[in-house]
């Protein structure tokens, strides 16, 4: 089962749950944590995994072979993204541009465009405390997350539990993250930021056909519209963390909840079995 | 006239909430909300809202399945998995256009989308520009981008002297288009890990982009080891921290009853952002002489 914890604002709470969660469940499953939020990866501040591998995550852009170039301009006219010019007899690309989509390469008609990798970030992978781990890292001035996340959920792919940790958001790095997920748990905090990007992730699940629930951190500190808008839209809210100065403080710590706090962990042990619940309710979801 | 933006690396540090108060501070000012798909700012300023335009960036395939012969080279060629079952998933379709140009039938068309709206508006503090990007849309980068340019539009049109942008979290596409081109970026961070290692890297981000940047550590009284770690790095960096905002429950309480934490309370953390916003005016000056 693969549960994704994602939240729309950021800095509600995900890493913290996602990290717990992990934790928790490690004890009895084979559990894998993928830290999907490339653009800034903290899952491993707090799992402290030891990393034995790593992997150059590139997009393959196109190298001209001018000896065969005869500038009829076709892979400037097929390229969406403007990464390729033709300019008289000199061919300019733009390899920040390209999403490596193959269309130049492939319908050049003189079969002078091949492709080169050009890394935009890495994934590696370790071990941390029985969970299988691995995380993502976009390169700094690179703007194209998807596919560093792409190659983040080619792991622990044999894992019984799989938790993703998302990006905050809703735009395509988090619809790549979450794909493939039978589960999302939405991190949420009772304010007035936190309820409007709430309602943008739900819809955001809901779009995909992801089944949701809502974990409300920071409970106490803000209003109740958010129990309210749950009650209303018919999401549960399926485990509560109150406004704790002992959480914030092992949270700038690095610590994980759970390891500071051993309590918890039954509080997520139940999550999941919630979790469980609701993902055979509806029979799990197919697409990966 | 001269535009700061508001980042951050790591989301919920309190971008937000110091924009909407810095709304309320500066003078002659446009306001720009460049976090496109997680928009919070309207939440404070409550703009009324006099412009709205629809945001039609990229294009997605489509598969007319009458025309279509099933013969897969589609599917085969997609490099973002986009074709299953001869149908075309909009979430994953980055509209690159290959499927149309190869297809042997000429099933596939490449239709435009409508990927979001932009939005002018007056508030009691100036002119908003904001946007909703659409749900589960890409393109968030290009929405920001045209946030920005109306922004400076208004400024020059009306003569005003600042573009405060309220940046979104992370140091990818969108951010990128917030940072390229402005005058002064400020970093709001947190005295915790996560807050320094992702402080980190979206310094790295503005060096790359040759963008000034200040930090802010928000909360900073919650851990005094993490807040001397920041305060050290930014020395060792070169980079000036503008202000401490301590760590107070009137920043939640402000926000609940929707008006900037400056209007709300005149405590510690009004008189920080006030600070704050001193230092900004006079970094931009400073640039402007350089």
């Amino acid at each position: 089962m693969i549960i994704a914890v994602a939240s729309g604002k950021g800095g509600t709470g995900k890493t913290l749950v996602a990290t717990s969660l992990a934790l928790s469940l490690a004890g009895e499953h084979r559990v894998s944590f993928l830290d999907c939020d490339v653009e800034e990866p903290n899952g491993h501040v707090f799992l402290k995994p030891n990393l034995t591998g790593r992997e150059a995550v590139t997009i393959p852009v196109p190298k001209v072979a001018d000896d065969k170039c005869n500038y009829c301009g076709k892979c400037a006219q097929v390229c969406a993204y403007n990464a390729i010019a033709v300019l008289g007899d000199h061919v300019m690309t733009f390899p920040q541009l390209c999403h490596g989509c193959g269309a130049c390469s492939y319908l050049c008609p003189k079969g002078a465009i091949s492709e080169e990798p050009r890394e935009t970030g890495v994934v590696e992978w370790g071990e941390a405390d029985g969970i299988s781990f691995a995380h993502g890292v976009l390169n700094v001035g690179e703007a194209m997350a998807p596919p560093v996340i792409r190659k983040v959920k080619e792991h622990g792919r044999d894992s019984e539990i799989t938790v993703r940790d998302i990006p905050p958001g809703t735009s395509c790095p988090v619809v790549e993250a979450i794909k493939g997920c039978d589960f999302c748990l939405l991190v949420t905090e009772p304010t007035p930021f936190g309820l409007n990007d709430l309602a943008l992730a739900v819809a955001t699940v809901r779009e995909m056909g992801i089944p949701c629930g809502v974990v409300l951190n920071r409970a106490g500190l803000g209003d109740t519209k958010t129990e309210a808008y749950c009650r209303r839209e018919k999401i549960p809210i399926l485990l509560t963390i109150p406004l704790d100065t002992e959480i914030a403080r092992l949270y700038a710590g690095g610590t994980a909840l759970v390891a500071g706090m051993p309590r918890w962990r039954d509080k997520f042990l139940k999550l999941f079995e919630r979790i469980r619940e609701l993902v055979d309710e509806r029979g799990g979801n197919t697409q990966r | 006239m001269k535009e700061v933006v508001i980042l951050s690396g790591k989301g919920g540090t309190g971008k937000t909430s110091i924009v909407g108060s810095l709304a309320a501070l500066a003078e002659s000012k446009v306001l720009s909300d460049c976090d496109v798909d997680a928009a919070d700012l309207h939440l404070l300023l409550k703009p009324s809202r006099k412009r709205d335009t629809e945001f039609w960036s990229g294009k997605l395939a489509h598969i007319d399945r009458d025309k279509c012969t099933e013969c897969g080279l589609c599917q085969d060629l997609c490099r973002f998995d986009a074709i299953r079952d001869y149908t075309v998933d909009a979430t994953a379709c980055e509209g690159c256009g290959f499927c149309f140009q190869v297809c042997p039938a000429e099933a596939i068309t490449m239709e435009e989308n409508l990927a979001g709206h932009w939005f002018v508006s007056e508030t009691k503090y100036g002119p908003l520009v904001h946007a909703r990007l659409g749900i589960a849309q890409e393109n968030s980068g290009k929405l920001v981008a045209r946030v920005r340019k109306e922004a400076r539009h208004l400024a020059e049109t009306q003569g005003l002297d600042y573009i405060i942008s309220d940046g979104p979290p992370g140091i990818g596409c969108p951010v990128i288009s917030s940072l390229s081109g402005a005058n002064l970026a400020i970093l709001v961070t947190e005295p915790t890990l996560s807050g320094i290692h992702d402080l980190v890297r979206v310094l790295g981000v503005c060096r790359h982009f040759g963008v000034p940047a200040a930090v802010c550590i928000n909360k900073c009284d919650l851990n005094e080891e993490n807040r001397r770690r920041i305060e050290d790095y930014c020395s060792s960096e070169g980079v000036a921290v503008a202000a401490r905002i301590p760590f107070d429950n009137i920043v939640t309480e402000a926000l609940t009853h929707g008006v900037p934490v400056v209007e709300y309370s005149q405590g510690r953390v009004t008189q920080e952002i006030e600070k704050l916003w001193y230092s900004i005016s006079r970094m931009l000056e400073q640039e402007g002489k350089r």
